[in-house]
Order: C-alpha cells, then structure tokens, then sequence
C-alpha cells in the first residue's frame, strides 16, 4: 500500500521550571492512503502531542520536536521552513479539534472562516471560494447550507460545528486529515452521525485519517489500524481485528477490559490499577511495569525490543520473549 | 435595533434627570449664597439682586423653572459673569475642550493598543518589559505632575513647544501627552493581557492549522476578540478624560470649558454650574451608549435586541 506520511522515532520534549517533560519518545508509525489508522490512550499518554508534532503546531517554546523525523511527499516536515509549513496546513494536512465549542472563531461567521482558508490556499476569488464553502457545507450535511453561511459559531449546536470544522478542514481536499477527539465533546448519538460522516467523506475523496481518541468504541467503528500509546511511546499496534481480538500487550489488555460491554452477562468492570509514570523521569525500563500484574525483574531494567507478530501486528513488551515464553508454559 | 436604542435614549433622559436634580439639591444645600462675599453689600441690594435671578423663590419652585428652561436647552444667564450666557460660554469653550479631549483619546486608543499587541506578541522580552514599565509610569504619575514636568522640560529647559495656551498644532503637543499618558497606559495593559490569553483559545490554533500567516492571525483572529474589553472601559477612559481636561485646561491656560466649571463653583455661579454639571454628564452619557452600540457590532454573541428564529 502507498505510504501517505511516514513517522519515524519522533521525540517531543517540553521544558518547564520542573524539568525537561519528555512527552513523546520514539514515536514511529506510518500512515497508508486512504485509511483510518486510530491512536488510542489514556489521558497525558502523548497522542495530542504527536499529532500536534506532525503539523507542527505545539507552542514552541515550551515545546520542542527533539528528534526523529515526520516524512510527507519526500519531505521532512521536522525540518521544512515555517513558511512551507504554512502552505501545507490546511492545504495537505488538516486538523481537526476535538472542542467544537472554542475552535472557531466567536466573532467571525463560519463562512468567512471556510472561505479564508480557500483563499489562503488556492488563491480564487471570493466568488468562487464561497461556492466551494456551500458545496462542502453541503457535503458535511449543513440544512439550509446558504443561511448558514453568514451565521456565527453560537447559532450552532455542537454537532453542526464539528460538521463545519470537518467542512472547514477538508475544504482545499488535504491528504491526511488528523482528528484530535472529534468525538469527545459530542453526545453519543451525535458523535455516531458524525464518526458516518468521516466514514462517508473519506469513500469520497480518499483522505486517510489520524484519529486520535480514548474511546474504543470510537476505534471500533471507524479504525482500519490502531496504535496504542503509552507514556510517549507506541507500545502496540495492529489491524483493528488483531488488536480487538487478539491483544498482547497487558496494558491493551487492561484497555479492552475496562471498556463497558453490554453483551456479556456477568458485567464487571476491570480497571487497570495506579496511574502512569512522571515523564520528568521516564523510567529505565518499560513504563507500564508498576502497573502490570506479570511484571517481570527485567521490566524495571530495559525497555523491551519490538517484536514482530504479523505484517501490521507489532508489540513491545518482555512477554514475547522466548524466555517468558518458556516461562510461562511451564 | 431601533427598539433598543429607543430604550436607551428613554433611559437617558431619566438618568439626566437624576444628575439635574441631585446636583440642583446638592448645589444649593451648600451654605452661602453667590451674593454673599467678604465684601458686603447692603440688605436691599442682595434682596434686589436675588429678586431679580428668583432666587427668592421657594427651592422646589426654582427648580420646577430650572427643569422648564433645561428642556428648551436654554440655561440661563451667568450670575457673576451678567454679560454672558451659560449657552454662550459653553458654546466658545466646548469647540476647545472636545478638540482637546477627542485628540486625546485618539492618541490614547492608537498608542495603548499598539502598545499592548507588541507586548504581548514579544510575551516577557526586552520589548514587552519596557511597554509595560512605561504603562505603569503612565498609570502611576497623576496628569498634572506630568504636565509639570513637561513644561519644564520640553518648554523651558529645552524650548521645542510653547509653555501653555492653545492656538497652533506645537500648542497641542504637551496638554494632549499629558492629558493622553494615562488612558493610554490602561488601555495598553488591558490590550496586552486580553491580547495574551486571546492568543492561547483554540480558535488562534484553529487558525493556524489552517495555514493562515501569522498577521491574519493576529488582526483578523485575535485583535477582534481582544479589543472586546478595551471597548468595554473605553466609556469609563472617556471620562477620565474629561475630568482630567479641567485640571490640564488650567496648567496649559487652555480657555475650554474647565476654566467655567471650576471658576463657577467656587464663585457659587448656580446656572453655570448647572449648565457645565449637565452638559459635561451629556456627554458622558452619551459615550457610554456609543460604547454600548459598538460592542454590539464587534461581537455577535451580544444582541442588542431580541431575535425571532433560531
């Protein structure tokens, strides 16, 4: 499959009076055309950050792409200038964030803030601009879509804004589009709508999709591939099939088992216990150890190598080794 | 639209009333009369004097004719300037008092908001650092111990303006810094800290993820947004200016209508006291609805007026 972004040992740090945060550390992942890769993690694991890093839109200073690189079209955007960067966002790489509430602009109408970015990008008239507004506006699912246009983020609901943020990020027909929570904020019948949406859209023009979200439901739906993520590292990734059914990394695990599930008579939730380590002082060894029940002594030590388990199935974690292995059997 | 400003235009006129009628109360529960001086004068020429402004009749009964003439803009003649009318000073010191303030406040909103976006956009650097220590000097030093300091300065040690009076546009220099220092400095430090947390919404994000140059984004995007509460004290600055031009119209000997104010009441001057006390609160009244009106257009979440729909 064509490679569309390619993520390769992203390091993110930012500095604070405290200390160096190490956010992200050695982040690799590419992105195929056309798909839905998910990255999935609790709250602080580094997610945001990442897809923050690929646009390069964490403030900096405090924050800092330390190392690694982020490869699109042949080109580092680790390394391009800011004002080649500027044509990109928007125009080849898009976001989306994940409160629809405070993303836009409160005293600009919503079709000025469609129309700016077409004309920061392809350079047509007002016009023309507005016309392409109203046939996304359109595409998006907006009733009245030639009303709405003049209307100001307030006269909205929370639903119809994430659609004008999809609508506004997808306007000059980007290649990646990355979705920060674009769910999270959204009640569940609306997000549903609005994950078809994404589904719909993406048949349409073919963007393949960085989903970033905690919400595996979310990652059932819609993902062809997942990442998880924890404490700034990708510890496990895979097809949505193989990382739903057959996990192997326990912090996956723990993730699966405290998901509610209403098809499964005896419903207990299984939470996974303690809460993940300062990224002032990552840990030596792998970061999950305090919280997993087959910590091992090496654990604590070094972090485990990745280790292979099909084409796309890739975990990394002391368990695949043969030693535990054998260890295990016994 | 019109439905509003019909409400505030009602509201105006009673709030006018207010002013008219406390100052009126208060103006003459002060003791003394303005006939009554170190020099006396005999019994029947200060009942002659006061039969002839009504000051004679009962308080309610004056301030009943004082309503009637307010309405007809007519107030009245001066008692210790007999030649002139209130109408008429006002009319030769307005024209210099509003040149005076308007220039002022122009000068203040430009410098203080480009002020304030320099500091905040050079977020705690030399540039930042330095617009506010001259924000706070600005705050700190009262108006007229500035415009001390100027004279003496740029007019006398190191004559580049004139020392006072108001003819030329050098004359103008010194009254409208001194008189603009301080307005200028608040707006600066509002527009600075408005200015900075504007810059951390996710809208400013939003924005940039949309590839926007870093100018749109600071005038379209985030000037817009801060400006909302520098528009909001712009009413109250305005009328701190106003205040502030009795005290630079004496240092400067500037003939605007100060000079009438302040000269009026320490003369007891009833119908110039009056007349000043109620055109200067017009003008302030009218500033606060303009205010009003303009944050109205500068931001949509504010309606002025019910909407049908949606």
């Amino acid at each position: 499959m064509e490679k569309t972004l390619e993520v390769k040992d992203l390091h993110v740090a930012f500095s604070t009076y405290g200390g160096e945060i190490k956010a992200v550390r050695g982040v690799s992942f590419d992105l195929y055309k056309g798909e839905t890769l998910a990255i999935v993690g609790e709250s602080g694991c580094g997610k945001s950050v990442t897809s923050q890093s690929i646009m390069r839109l964490i403030p900096s200073p405090p924050g800092k792409i330390t190392n690694g690189s982020v490869l699109f079209k042949g080109r580092d955007l680790t390394k391009v200038k800011e004002s080649e960067m500027r044509e990109l966002r928007g125009a080849d790489i898009s976001m989306i964030f994940q409160d629809p509430m405070t993303a836009l602009n409160p005293t600009i109408t919503v079709g000025e803030q469609i129309i700016e970015a077409i004309i920061q990008h392809e350079g047509i008239s007002r016009k023309n601009a507005k016309e392409q507004a109203l046939d996304m506006l359109k595409l998006v699912g907006i009733p009245n879509p030639k009303e709405r246009l003049k209307h100001y983020p307030h006269q909205f609901s929370g639903g119809m804004r994430q659609r004008i943020m999809i609508a506004m990020a997808l306007v000059c027909e980007p290649e990646v589009l990355i979705a920060d929570e674009p769910t999270t904020a959204l009640d569940v019948t609306i997000q549903a709508q609005i994950l078809d949406l994404f589904k719909e859209i993406q048949v349409k023009t073919g963007v393949s999709i960085i989903l970033i979200t905690h919400d595996l439901g979310v990652v059932a739906q819609v993902a062809d591939r997942v990442a998880v993520m924890y404490a700034g590292k990708i510890v496990e990734a895979g097809t949505r099939r193989e990382i739903f059914y057959s996990p192997q990394h326990p912090y996956t695990k723990g993730l699966l088992n405290s998901v509610p599930r209403l098809d499964l008579e005896d419903d207990e939730l299984i939470p996974i216990m303690g809460s993940p380590p300062d990224l002032f002082a990552p840990p030596a060894g792998c970061p999950f150890t305090a919280r997993c029940e087959h910590a091992m002594e090496v654990c604590s030590r070094a972090y485990p190598f990745q280790t292979r388990l099909t084409e796309e199935h890739h975990v990394e974690c002391w368990l695949q080794d043969e030693r535990a292995k054998a260890l295990l059997a016994r | 639209m019109a439905k509003y400003i019909l409400k505030r235009l009602i509201a105006m006129v009673i709030t006018l009333w207010f002013i008219i009628t406390l100052t009126f109360f208060l103006m003459h529960s002060i003791p003394g009369s303005p006939f009554n001086e170190e020099r006396a004068t005999s019994e029947a020429v200060q009942e002659n004097l006061e039969k002839f402004y009504q000051l004679d009749q009962p308080l309610i009964v004056q301030y009943g004719n004082y309503l009637k003439s307010v309405v007809t803009f007519d107030f009245g003649p001066s008692i210790k300037k007999s030649s002139q009318t209130v109408n008429e000073m006002l009319g030769r010191g307005f024209p210099i008092s509003f040149e005076l303030g308007i220039i002022t406040l122009i000068v203040a909103v430009i410098s203080g908001i480009t002020l304030g976006v320099i500091a905040a956009l050079r977020h705690n650097g030399f540039i930042d650092y330095l617009a506010m220590t001259i924000a706070v000097l600005g705050i700190s030093i009262p108006n007229f111990v500035l415009a001390t300091m100027l004279i003496q300065q740029l007019a006398v040690n190191f004559p580049i303006f004139p020392v006072a009076t108001w003819s030329s546009t050098m004359h103008m220099v010194l009254p409208t810094f001194a008189l603009a220092t301080g307005p200028m400095a608040i707006i600066a430090r509002l527009t600075r800290s408005s200015m900075l947390e504007v810059l951390t919404q996710d809208y400013i994000r939003t924005a940039k993820a949309k590839g926007l140059s870093p100018v749109k984004i600071i005038f379209k995007h985030a000037l817009r947004n801060a400006l909302l509460p520098v528009v909001t004290i712009l009413g109250s600055l305005a009328a701190s200016i106003l205040t502030g031009t009795f005290v630079i119209e004496k240092i400067f000997a500037i003939p605007g209508m100060g000079k009438y104010f302040v000269e009026s009441i320490n003369q007891r001057d009833y119908p110039v006291i009056m007349g000043t006390t109620v055109f200067y609160s017009s003008i302030l009244i009218i500033m606060l609805f303009l205010v009003d009106i303009a944050y109205g257009i500068l931001d949509p979440r504010i309606k002025l007026h019910k909407k049908e729909g949606i």
